[in-house]
């Protein structure tokens, strides 16, 4: 019983990063590190959203596009564009976003469950929406976003 | 009370599978050599070792099977019972649970619930029951006062019907590990009831302080025979006694200064759970044992290489192309060194696969009533920890085969003037660089009349084609799908799974199967695998901008064709090649790459099994080692691709899937 109520206090620390003009957080345990953009190897055949897979430090990793993923409208990278690289239950992959800088810490009890409404095939993926003073962050649900179609 | 067992559980593994497989090598010895006093005392240590593992452990059900098992070999020793068939094959029974268990231990992390009450059954009807039952002693030796919280819980627990009961429990003398066996003793008393006082306490008991002897008392809803005969199945336990609590309320001999003794029972519930769960996330990975020598090696190689690291660091100040490539070369012949050392650090004596097969023939040639002799050689041949998993089934499969299918009846052997007993040879040696493993009988052979007619009937082939059939081209019908020889189907071999199944499993570890049969004097199959998969020789090529690899080892040949020359067949394009339809396989396309369509294409034959097809590229690059890197659960679905590779530029190649493509 003990227990539960401390982790309502705890506060989880996520990783936040930039699609457009909205904030996105992914939470730290996930993430293993933030790469800058390198060239790809295309895999044939591979879901549209693969973009291909690199060389990071001798492991061989896939990139995903996550606005692809997310049904956002494409952009080609820029020098501010990043590769954040994540784990979850095994899978190890790398997410473009526009741009990534910044670490939150955000207590649970302030992250709300997602709205019903709004584009289904987008929502499945959050896991809450983030209140960090005025400011407005979309946490993704890892998992499902990495769930093998 | 929690001992951590967890980072026990692969020495435990290992060490298990480890003395049941000398266990079952001394079995079939001692079948053969049942006088063999050495054998049965070298069984017996083994029993007992496996115990006392078992139940430091806390896995009851096994340590129980081993303790009945040690009690009737004991027997045995001291010529009690006389040693006979049925009692091996029960030793052998008891061998095949513990086995199971021990590989449900290392899926599971955990004890599967078989109690083996059959077997313990089996091994206790052995014994006559002419054990004396110790007596039943009901007054307790000792009287300790209880706190409050005792007695308040046994009166509730009368309430509520259940019982209270003192425990007094003395350890034997010899007893090694007091608390880590006062602690299977707690877990087996709480699997059916709740600890509600301990004397000494419970924090004493696990820092080893105290002498042999401590009472407990518990509510449970056991009788007090069931409980005396949980806890005296526990090995290194001198006495038990199991008496019934007074709660006199009038009586009260509570020192109620005193602070209530630790509550065992406390957070009970979420204590287990918490365990169960760092068990869950215990699996015994796959492990491999080293030989020392090996890692002094590779420690070695390695510090080389820190000092041509250094090297360098010095050297790139002064650009001397002498030094450069002075230095190169030492750190060429470093990696491979480092390569052959890691290689080494892998593989595994095929040993590991084969010493189950003796047990496997033995049950086999009983069953089908057959007499073989299983001649096995080069068991310290080495191959890679991978292979070692995947090669067992085929090999099952194969000898198994030879004993139903190739091997007669003794008495039809007798009237072919061969000996009684059919032999069995399993002989590995390594062979450049792949191992060699041959199943060979001295069985009836292959009869290709009768494989043809088999193939015909299935449909695998039509009859012209079985007149123009060689007889090699006709043994080879027996890796089709769906083919199988023997007229009825049995419990060993003929279930229709059949050969073909074991070439593409040998297949799928870039292996090859051949087969060398003479009808009445015997079948000889030869499987090829390679000593290592991680890295191997690949052919770089070019599709559009694009470098692939594709594994060199399933590649036959290469050539120039003119693209006029490509017929297309119902809608699947062939050549005529080396006077043979050769099926053409556009990579380009394959891959989502435009085709050049030139007039001279580079063709890229490759084979599985019997099968060719020609692999159109835009460009060769040429041969080199790679090394393989899978591309991760994420993309593991992927047609077409077998893995990834890194190129000396750090860019990433894929290796193609030969195999798929067929």
């Amino acid at each position: 019983m003990v227990l539960e109520t401390e982790n309502k206090n705890l506060e989880n620390k996520y990783v936040l990063f930039k699609l457009d003009n909205e904030d996105y957080g992914l939470n730290i345990d996930d993430v293993l590190s933030i790469e800058k953009i390198q060239s790809c190897t295309r895999v044939p055949n591979a879901p549209e959203y693969v973009v291909g897979v690199i060389n990071l430090r001798g492991e061989v990793i896939p990139i995903l596009d996550l606005r692809r993923k997310l049904n956002l409208e494409p952009k080609p990278g820029d020098q501010n564009s990043r590769i954040i690289i994540t784990s979850s239950n095994d899978i190890v992959v790398g997410l473009i976003v526009d741009s990534s800088s910044e670490v939150l810490e955000i207590k649970d009890e302030n992250i709300d469950n997602p709205s019903a409404t709004g584009e289904k095939k987008f929502n499945e993926y959050i896991k809450g929406i983030g209140k960090d003073n005025k400011r407005l962050v979309i946490v993704l649900d890892l998992e499902k976003l990495l769930d093998i179609e | 009370m929690d001992l951590d067992i967890n980072q026990y559980l692969d020495i435990f593994v290992e060490e298990s599978k480890e003395h049941l497989e000398s266990m079952n090598d001394i079995l079939l010895e001692l079948e053969k050599d049942t006088d063999n006093k050495d054998l049965l005392n070298e069984l017996f240590r083994i029993s007992h070792t496996l115990k006392g593992m078992a139940g430091t452990m806390g896995f009851t059900n096994m340590a129980n099977l081993t303790h009945d098992m040690e009690d009737v070999l004991q027997a045995i020793r001291s010529d009690e019972i006389k040693i006979n068939t049925k009692i091996v094959d029960i030793l052998f029974e008891c061998l095949d649970s513990l086995e199971f268990s021990a590989n449900y231990v290392s899926e599971n992390g955990e004890e599967d619930g078989n109690e083996h009450l059959e077997l313990i059954g089996k091994l206790k009807a052995l014994l006559n029951d002419d054990k004396e039952q110790p007596n039943e002693k009901d007054e307790l030796k000792e009287t300790e006062k209880y706190d409050e919280y005792v007695i308040n819980t046994a009166k509730q627990a009368k309430e509520k019907g259940l019982n209270s009961y003192k425990i007094y429990i003395r350890l034997s003398e010899d007893c090694m590990l007091k608390s880590a066996r006062a602690f299977i003793i707690f877990n087996t008393i709480e699997s059916f009831s709740e600890i509600i006082y301990s004397y000494p306490s419970v924090e004493d008991i696990e820092d080893e302080k105290f002498d042999l002897e401590f009472s407990l008392v518990i509510v449970t809803d056991y009788k007090k025979d069931e409980i005396k005969k949980e806890i005296e199945r526990i090995s290194e336990i001198d006495e038990v006694n199991v008496g019934s609590v007074e709660i006199d309320p009038t009586k009260k001999q509570v020192n109620k200064k005193e602070k209530p003794k630790k509550r065992v029972n406390k957070n009970n519930a979420t204590k287990k759970s918490t365990s169960s769960n760092i068990v869950k996330n215990n699996r015994v990975g796959k492990t491999v044992r080293v030989d020392i020598d090996r890692l002094d090696t590779l420690m070695n190689l390695v510090s080389e290489l820190i000092i041509i690291k250094t090297r360098m660091e010095d050297m790139s100040g002064t650009t001397s192309k002498e030094d450069m490539n002075e230095a190169i070369e030492y750190l060429e012949r470093i990696t491979t060194n480092l390569h052959d050392a890691v290689m080494k650090v892998r593989m595994v004596p095929i040993e590991r696969v084969f010493n189950r097969f003796p047990r496997m023939v033995r049950d086999l040639s009983k069953e089908l009533d057959k007499e073989i002799n299983l001649e096995m050689s080069g068991e310290e041949t080495e191959v890679d920890r991978t292979v070692i998993d995947e090669i067992g089934d085929p090999l099952i499969h194969l000898i198994r085969n030879s004993i139903d299918h190739g091997i007669e009846h003794p008495d039809e052997r007798i009237k072919l003037g061969k000996e009684e007993e059919g032999t069995v040879k399993l002989k590995a040696y390594p062979d450049g660089n792949n191992v060699v493993i041959e199943v060979e009988d001295d069985g009836a052979g292959i009869d290709h009349e009768k494989v043809k007619k088999k193939a015909i009937e299935k449909e695998i082939i039509t009859e012209k084609d079985a007149e123009i059939l060689t007889k090699e081209e006709s043994v080879e019908l027996l890796f089709k799908a769906g083919f199988s020889t023997s007229d009825t189907v049995s419990d060993v071999s003929g279930r229709g799974v059949g050969l073909d199944v074991v070439k593409s499993k040998i297949e799928s570890i870039n292996g090859s199967i051949e087969v060398e049969t003479f009808q009445g004097k015997g079948t000889r199959f030869i499987i090829r695998i390679p000593l290592t998969l991680a890295i191997i020789q690949g052919l770089l090529v070019k599709l559009g901008e694009e470098i692939y690899a594709i594994p060199l080892s399933s590649i036959s040949e290469i050539t120039i064709l003119e693209s006029e020359k490509i017929r297309k067949v119902q809608g699947q394009e062939i050549i005529l090649y080396r006077d043979k339809t050769l099926p053409i396989v556009r990579l380009n396309s394959l891959v989502g790459i435009e085709d050049k369509n030139m007039d001279e294409l580079t063709v890229v034959i490759v084979r599985k099994g019997d099968k060719q097809a020609g692999l159109i590229v835009d460009d060769l690059i040429g041969q080199q080692e790679i090394v393989i890197k899978p591309l991760g659960k994420f993309l593991s679905n992927i047609k077409y691709l077998a893995g990834a590779t890194i190129l000396g530029n750090g860019k990433i190649s894929l290796i193609l899937d030969v195999n798929s493509l067929f």
